[in-house]
């Protein structure tokens, strides 16, 4: 009993951390219809950011305002200079995103050099509740409420608020939700800086979580997230929140039981849903971006 | 008096390579309905995409209240004041009828409460679907939906394209009265097959031929010239 409930909290800590990635992934697939491969460059800019502003500051909390900034910045710049002179073809961006994947990999070696950086949980974070047998990690709770309030905040704003059924309206048919007046090019831009941060707050998240940062955890990161994508449904927010605690589980309980298969469980996952249900759990156009 | 509030000029638009508006001329007065006529794939469409800015005019200019807005984007032309209901009625089919207001509706003040509360009154069944999803819509309803979506935002030129279309003869009735009441408070543009439909509701015509426009004037001159109605329309 101890061991599943330790696994379950291993695993969903993952998951959240994967379901942030994944977040800004499908948001900006649903809405605009692009493939961001430069999303793992902007998670490992979101760390390392972040972790230097930590280091820096010795605030935590101005280290992952520092992580968001970043994100946002990084965000704006993608989106004007790489992503909009390629909108609507896939080819094109997934050329031109992984292109940059791989200079912001390698920016981060010129910027902060090329050996990882390890990194130490925050005191008020660091350390562990114990009853009887099971061990909650302060930290890992953490990066699970943090990931709850983000998919309940963006639930709410996407549901209730009329920026959320902007979003909505803009997923389903452009053209019409221009001819109402909405400058969709800039509803665009927000979208993909809100991805960005997202990507590059669980970035920031991940770093003490997996205790070291470096440069090419992007790149394998962002290999989960788009699993996550795929599993969850493209475009679909819910979908990928089931689909990173799917995720996150399947890797905790494979680890301790399997450990062999534990890198391979991920592929497994997809494969099978791909074979029976290619569209993904949740479907775009029913569950479109909710 | 009446003023011009829309004029388009040798308005020429390309779709990637084809030349499809080759010289529409237009006008619409304010406060009347003008209608666009021509035969299936003559550009009707098309001229009202231009207007919207949705596929811009390559040549030619398209002026809205003595302002061209021909190189406005679409959003910019929506501001202006010019409302759009497209052929496809385009509902966003996963918000509902209260939704798809909402996100149409710019300014929610009480100008915008008070216009809401009349297109209510206009389409009784978009109150009695307020909450269902716009997918699940008849296609009369829709066409209410839409309608009153363009309505909403004190749009001094409303553009309908084929309002009738798959519609039952009861419906189309239903969307004539709805047109000819807006009519009261916004200047309309219509594209029309339904002839009995345009020819009652319209006050000038405009008909358009392989992209451009080939005659305009009233409509009640129109009614009586078989020889058009035969060459253009395939009537009469
Ligand atoms: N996206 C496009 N690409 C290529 N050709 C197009 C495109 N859209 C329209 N056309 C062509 O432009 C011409 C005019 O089309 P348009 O839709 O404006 O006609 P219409 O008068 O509205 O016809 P209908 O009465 O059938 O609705 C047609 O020949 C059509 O095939
Ligand atoms: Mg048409």
């Amino acid at each position: 009993m101890e061991l599943i409930v330790n696994l379950v909290i291993n695993g969903l800590a993952t998951g959240m951390l994967i379901f942030l990635l994944a977040a800004g992934l499908t948001l900006i697939f649903g809405l605009m219809d692009v493939l961001n491969f430069a999303h793992g460059g902007l998670f490992v800019w979101g760390a390392y950011a972040g972790i230097f502003t930590y280091m820096y500051t010795e605030s935590f909390l101005i280290g992952i305002i520092g992580a968001l900034v970043a994100g946002a910045i990084l965000g704006l710049l993608t989106e004007k200079f790489i992503i909009t002179p390629v909108y609507g073809n896939h080819i094109q961006q997934i050329l031109i995103t992984l292109g940059l994947m791989l200079v912001l990999q390698e920016m981060i070696k010129v910027v902060f050099g090329p050996n990882g950086v390890s990194v130490k949980t925050p005191s008020y974070l660091a350390g562990s509740w114990e009853f009887g047998d099971v061990i909650i990690i302060k930290y890992r709770l953490f990066i699970i409420v943090v990931g709850f309030v983000i998919f309940g905040i963006f639930q709410y704003m996407l549901k209730r608020t009329k920026i959320g059924l902007i979003v909505r309206a803009g997923v389903q048919d452009k053209e019409m939700a221009q001819a109402l007046g909405i400058h969709i090019k800039q509803v665009f831009l927000y979208v993909f800086m809100v991805g960005a941060t997202l990507a590059a707050l669980s970035g920031m998240l991940m770093a003490p979580y997996s205790g070291v940062i470096y440069a090419e955890m992007g790149m394998e990161y962002a290999i989960l997230g788009f699993i996550v994508v795929v599993i969850g449904g493209m475009g679909s927010f819910s979908g990928s929140l089931l689909a990173a605690i799917l995720v996150g589980l399947a890797g905790s309980f494979m680890a301790y039981y399997v450990p062999v298969l534990s890198l391979a469980v991920n592929m497994i996952l997809m494969a099978i849903v791909l074979i029976f249900r290619p569209q993904g759990l949740f479907t775009i156009g029913k569950e479109r971006s909710t | 008096m009446m003023n011009t509030l829309l004029k388009l000029h040798d308005v020429h638009t390309h779709i990637g390579q084809y030349h499809i508006l080759q010289g529409v001329n237009f006008e619409a007065m304010e406060g009347q309905v003008s209608v666009l006529l021509g035969r299936n794939g003559a550009g009707k469409t098309t001229t009202l995409k231009t207007i919207m800015g949705l596929t811009p005019a390559s040549q030619g200019d398209v002026q809205f209240q003595m302002q061209s807005i021909k190189k406005s984007p679409t959003h910019k032309v929506a501001k202006l004041g010019i409302g759009y209901v497209p052929e496809n009625q385009g509902i966003f089919s996963d918000l509902t009828v209260e939704e798809n207001m909402k996100v149409a509706m710019r300014k929610e003040d009480t100008a915008a409460m008070e216009r809401q509360q009349y297109v209510l009154e206009l389409f009784p069944d978009l109150k009695k679907f307020w909450k269902k999803a716009g997918g699940h819509l008849s296609g009369g309803q829709k066409q209410m939906l839409s309608m009153a979506r363009a309505f909403i935002n004190d749009s001094q030129l409303i553009l309908i394209d084929e309002p009738s279309k798959g519609l039952a003869p009861i419906v189309v009735e239903k969307v004539m009265e709805a047109i000819v009441e807006m009519k009261k408070q916004t200047s309309i543009v219509l594209v029309e097959q339904n002839f009995m439909m345009a020819s009652r509701i319209g006050d000038t015509y405009t008909l358009i031929d392989d992209g451009k426009t080939v005659h305009s004037g009233n409509m009640k001159e129109l009614i009586q010239n078989e020889e058009l109605k035969r060459k253009y329309l395939g009537i009469g």
